[in-house]
């Protein structure tokens, strides 16, 4: 006898899912694995590849400490910019979540205005701000504070300032919606058995608010180790980032075996830390995060 | 001359009846435009009877800006056919967009001459061009053409304008007579360390280094000493610039005096007021740019487009707009005065007092001091 569907019928769920799982596998899943049939592929000169299997890609990247000595600089500089996002992004976090001011909304609003310009011309601003006839070193110079300007521009520190400005409004955000879901009474109940609002702060608000700070960690760490744009724009070549080297082996040596090698195994790395936050915090929080 | 399908399918079965084609080739092939009929649509007849639009993609910039003021507006109030267009900064970044899409989505390239012409002959992307539709080229150097004829001696490109990699200083801070004494020297000059700037490309590092060595940049013989010349120049480099816009801007706004530079963009700052000088040293690298058609294009209508610039009167607004001199040979077109006095620009029609790069030499190397110049850019 055929079985008649009900409200909770498997098959249902399925059908619901499936549109979802299937751009999934077309979208995601098959391109990675194209990918990583690359990473097997002959290099034959610049723009020209044979599918002739190899693990010579592999081998070369395991091999050349040339690469391993990227990976480790992208993930330091990655590390120190998530850092810095949870150190100068949690203020902001809590003034907008503690404020009593009526038009919150409006606070949360400047937050998202940065996107609606383009990133490109985001970054090239600091060029006008940091560059040698940039606004902060003529004004330095015109008042007389320094006579020759002073190199800002075209480092490490442009680089991760850069960064710091495309990824604090989603430290911002993570952490305020952490911190939106504490409950205030929990506070108030520390300040009524006696803790200064500075204990009540360390005791409640900071450990309830971890989640969401973690995973603005986690969100600024990913996006800023696979970052390619502002290293390009803002730093020198020294500065370049794992994701140029992968633009670099792809767009100009016209190497697509390797670029994608590399590109593989950034997708691995990046992809091993946020299944331990995963593992430990769940995504939820970074869901929230980004839903506002 | 176009086919129609019906002539298609006829030449297929004489190429079968010849022996030409195996009996499974043939009925795949026979399959496969049944199928197609099969699926056609009335639209698809109307898309595929008439070209309305030509994909052209070029470097942007001034030099963009003149081709389409120039060259394109007219051509497409001529013929109604629109030019849409593409810009890169790096022509390896096109040549990975070729590779990505189906043919006839890129259908011309302003490319870089011969250097850049083998890639796209390796990697199977060049046409083939039916000169007749293009009778301008009677107009267009020899000396410029040859070099692609023996590549591929049916062509797929048509050489439209060519300049040099100079020197470029900021006339404020280097004079004049220190850069004539100095010349390619400047690029190495300690005193201008952290004002030093450059291509960030491997054929001008490499060439640069050469003359720094005193080496023949078609003919190196110590690689060494070469490479030891590009970290120095790295060392001293405040930033190597990837298009012609970033250059401006970091001459134009002081972070750079001293660089190596495409002459038509320098020739554009100074007509902009900017205090820039320009020279070019003994074996400056010249270079020449094409038209490029890409296979699967459209090609009575990509011929048109190509023989409409190459005629005298628009090749030679192009070339005062985008500041390069064009491919027209000086002894059978009268140029402009303007165009005499632009950098590089060979009077002779000879090409002889221009230093091109070597293309087969060029391209044996490529791969690998490609390979190495990516990593000494990044510190190594």
């Amino acid at each position: 006898m055929k079985r008649r569907w009900t409200l909770y019928d498997p098959r249902l769920a399925w059908m619901l899912v499936a549109p979802v799982l299937l751009l999934l596998i077309f979208f995601l899943v098959l391109p990675i694995a194209v990918m990583a049939a690359y990473t097997f592929f002959t290099f034959v000169t610049a723009g020209v590849e044979t599918s002739a299997l190899t693990t010579a890609n592999w081998h070369e990247f395991f091999t050349d400490s040339y690469y391993s000595g990227f990976l480790l600089k992208t993930l330091r500089v990655g590390a120190i910019t998530a850092l810095l996002c949870g150190v100068l992004g949690y203020f902001p976090a809590y003034f907008i979540w503690a404020t009593t001011f009526r038009h919150k909304w409006l606070l949360l609003l400047l937050l998202i205005v940065p996107f609606w310009i383009s990133f490109t011309i985001r970054t090239f601003s600091w060029i006008n701000i940091l560059g040698e006839q940039g606004v902060i070193n003529v004004a330095l110079i015109k008042l007389g504070i320094i006579n020759d300007p002073l190199p800002m521009l075209y480092n490490e520190g442009a680089v991760i300032l850069g960064m710091l400005h495309f990824l604090m409004p989603y430290m911002i955000l993570n952490v305020y919606v952490s911190l939106e879901g504490i409950d205030r009474t929990l506070i108030s109940a520390a300040r009524s058995m006696g803790c200064t609002s500075a204990q009540a702060f360390r005791e409640v608000t900071l450990p309830l608010s971890l989640p969401g700070l973690a995973a603005g960690l986690l969100l600024c760490f990913v996006l800023a180790a696979g970052s390619y744009v502002t290293p390009q724009l803002l730093g020198s070549g020294r500065d370049a980032l794992f994701g140029n080297l992968i633009y670099d082996t792809i767009m100009g040596e016209l190497n697509w075996p390797m670029g994608a090698t590399l590109s593989i195994v950034l997708f691995v790395v990046l992809g091993f830390f946020a299944a331990v936050y995963t593992r430990y915090m769940g995504m939820s929080q970074i869901v929230k995060g980004l839903g506002g | 001359m176009k086919l129609t399908t019906t002539k298609r399918l006829e030449r297929l079965h004489d190429r079968y009846a010849n022996g030409d084609l195996s009996r499974r080739t043939f009925l795949t092939l026979t399959a496969a435009a049944a199928a197609a009929a099969g699926l056609d649509m009335p639209w698809m007849r109307q898309a595929m009877a008439a070209v309305e639009q030509v994909r052209f993609d070029g470097w942007g910039g001034t030099v963009q800006d003149a081709i389409d003021k120039y060259a394109f507006q007219p051509y497409t109030a001529k013929t109604k056919i629109k030019v849409v267009q593409g810009t890169f900064g790096d022509e390896d970044e096109i040549i990975t967009k070729i590779k990505t899409a189906k043919p006839g989505d890129y259908q011309v390239i302003h490319s870089s001459g011969v250097n850049y012409y083998i890639k796209y002959v390796n990697g199977g992307l060049t046409s083939e061009i039916n000169e007749a539709n293009i009778p301008n080229m009677v107009n267009v150097l020899q000396p410029m053409i040859e070099p692609f004829r023996k590549l591929t001696p049916k062509l797929s490109a048509v050489p439209y304008d060519y300049g040099t990699t100079g020197i470029a200083y900021n006339t404020k801070v280097i004079s004049p007579e220190e850069a004539k004494e100095k010349g390619a020297a400047l690029l190495l000059d300690k005193k201008y360390a952290g004002k030093v700037g450059g291509y960030d490309d491997m054929t001008t590092r490499v060439w640069y280094a050469a003359l720094a060595t005193g080496q023949d940049p078609n003919n190196i013989k110590d690689m060494d000493t070469i490479w030891a010349k590009v970290r120095e120049t790295r060392d001293l480099a405040k930033k190597f610039w990837s298009s012609g816009a970033e250059l401006m801007d970091l001459l134009s706004k002081g972070e750079i005096v001293v660089t190596d530079a495409w002459s038509g963009r320098v020739a554009a700052l100074q007509d902009q007021g900017q205090p820039i000088g320009y020279l070019d040293p003994a074996g400056s690298y010249a270079w020449m740019e094409d038209m490029l058609i890409l296979k699967g294009s459209p090609m009575a209508e990509c011929e048109e487009l190509i023989n409409f610039m190459l005629d005298p009167a628009t090749s030679i607004a192009v070339a005062e707009g985008q500041s390069y001199p064009p491919s027209l040979d000086p002894t059978k077109v009268k140029l402009t005065e303007k165009i005499e006095k632009l950098p590089a620009f060979d009077k002779t029609g000879t090409m002889k007092s221009l230093t091109f790069a070597d293309p087969v030499y060029w391209a044996t190397n490529e791969d690998a001091w490609t390979k190495q110049w990516n990593r000494i850019s990044k510190g190594a």
